[in-house]
């Protein structure tokens, strides 16, 4: 039993499809990039995965005793949190209310958990500082922090390195990547199918022709060769 | 300086004076800690378009002829509040015009059936007094002070109980959602609590002006502090400041309760925003 399994997935929002025909799995360990041009529908499928967003028909199936609400997710930065007044101690912490149920406040090892990962995230001196002070990578760290707290398993990011420097940007994957190296499963979105490519086990291109396989089948199949020219048009 | 506490310990002795201080300070505090949420969520108009929708309510109410409009002012309010919140969630501008459209319509309506169906001899002066609340709170009865304080005591515990996840919900509520937090009820949490504390406040500062109660503290205090417990608690404290003074002052200089102690709010937004500013170079 893989760890998530998706049948014949249709999604989309108010009524109207943005993807159909999504058949993949997941199975622990992987590391699965999700590519495809603008609007082709990551996003909508990572929000379907996690329950955000009803699938319009089609199945999704979580296996090897992963709850859907074990899944730390990373998603694009909201408006919202530009400005938002917090600490990084204080979003980190709120990881782990997922598994908290009604209890009002944290628990010591939720406390600990919380510390670990931003030791792990490598911001420890940045715990009592303002997130929105805080350079775009560092509060990605942030946001990795939170997420692992939600998870040990299952880690889903929605474009982790869009705005960062390319410095940023290959710290960004060399820490994505050497999570998944401890066994952590990664479901990543992202434009940048170089970048794909070198660290992915798996790929998902979703689009007009749809494609889903290991890395090696996905460079034999020359869909890659479709997305990258599209793909450069629009960079 | 003693000729004034003696003359506030004069007015002190009056149980209206008491009551309104109790049920200002107390409203004040809850809608401060709330106001934190509603202005970091973009809400900041929704207390604006509810407490118009209040008084839509009240003026039904009072051409009902109901003896405690309550019966109809809360739960009207609660609804309202309800459909308000549900459908910020979709598109900004859907939820914006929303609450444009609901609050002037409330607010006309309102005027409407106070003039057609009045008993009073004083219609303006009855209008007047519901829009900026400049009698009410000098005006309540003891049962109205115990259930002032009755909500009061249930917002705040709802808010400590629920701080945590309050929180999770205004900083990110698609990851909350992800791992699993309910944040569907804990925005229909908020949505009734700031409905019971806009009907509250009514009787304060009046319907036109809550609003301000519940941004002008928020705001100062993110002007000084970047943590959100820092905000909540120095939000609360200086709302609960600001309302003492507003209505102290407005004892001793006669001046209308709930624009006074609105008066204060922005006075201490001004200090705040100077102090942040001159820290912040």
């Amino acid at each position: 039993m893989a760890l998530l399994t998706v049948k014949n997935l249709k999604l989309g929002y108010e009524g109207k499809t943005v993807a159909e025909g999504l058949n993949f799995t997941v199975n622990s360990g992987d590391y699965l990039c999700i590519v495809g041009v603008n609007g082709s529908g990551k996003t909508t499928l990572m929000k379907t995965i996690l329950h955000l967003n009803p699938p319009i028909s089609g199945k999704i199936e979580t296996g090897e005793g992963l709850k859907s609400s074990e899944i730390g997710y990373l998603p694009q930065q909201t408006e919202i949190q530009r400005d938002f007044p917090a600490s990084v101690w204080e979003i980190v912490l709120s990881g782990n209310l997922g598994h908290g149920g009604l209890r009002p406040f944290y628990t010591k090892e939720e406390k600990a958990a919380a510390k670990r990962n931003i030791e792990k995230m490598g911001i420890t001196d940045l715990t009592k500082r303002c997130y929105r002070e805080l350079s775009g990578g560092q509060q990605q760290r942030v946001l990795l922090a939170r997420a692992l707290c939600a998870t040990s398993k299952m880690l889903l990011l929605d474009e982790p390195v869009s705005g960062l420097d390319p410095t940023v940007t290959a710290e960004m994957y060399d820490l994505i990547y050497g999570l998944n190296k401890e066994g952590i499963t990664v479901i990543m979105i992202s434009h940048d199918i170089k970048a794909a490519l070198k660290y992915a086990t798996h790929i998902l291109q979703i689009g007009k022709d749809n494609f889903f396989g290991t890395k090696e089948e996905y460079l034999k199949s020359g869909a890659a060769e479709q997305f990258n020219e599209k793909g450069e048009e629009s960079v | 300086m003693s000729e004034i506490l003696s003359q506030l310990a004069h007015y002190f002795e009056y149980p209206f004076v008491r009551y309104a201080m109790i049920v200002g300070v107390l409203i004040a505090l809850c809608s401060s800690l709330l106001g934190v949420t509603l202005v970091l969520k973009r809400f900041s108009f929704i207390g604006d378009g509810l407490s118009h929708v209040a008084f839509g309510a009240l003026a039904v109410a009072s051409a009902v002829g109901l003896t405690n409009e309550m019966i109809i002012v809360l739960p009207v309010t609660v609804i309202s509040a309800v459909l308000l919140l549900r459908t910020g969630k979709n598109t900004k501008i859907k939820g914006d015009a929303a609450i444009a459209m609901i609050s002037v319509g409330a607010l006309a309506l309102g005027y409407l059936v106070m003039n057609v169906f009045s008993t009073s001899s004083n219609v303006s002066g009855d209008v007047c007094s519901t829009l900026f609340g400049s009698t009410s709170i000098l005006t309540l009865s003891r049962a109205e002070v115990l259930l002032c304080a009755v909500l009061s005591a249930v917002v705040i515990l709802i808010f400590i109980l629920f701080y945590n996840k309050i929180f999770a919900v205004t900083f990110d509520e698609s990851f909350a959602r992800a791992t699993g937090v309910k944040a569907g009820v804990y925005n229909l949490l908020i949505a009734v609590i700031t409905a019971v504390i806009i009907v509250l406040a009514m009787k304060l500062v009046g319907s036109l002006l809550i609003s301000a109660l519940v941004i002008f503290p928020a705001l100062s205090a993110m002007r000084l502090f970047k943590s959100f417990k820092p905000v909540v608690i120095f939000s609360a404290a200086i709302s609960v400041f600001c309302a003492a003074a507003g209505i102290l002052i407005s004892i001793l200089a006669g001046t209308p309760v709930g624009s006074t102690v609105v008066a204060a709010d922005i006075a201490a937004f001004g200090i705040c925003w100077t102090l942040g500013a001159v820290r912040g170079r």
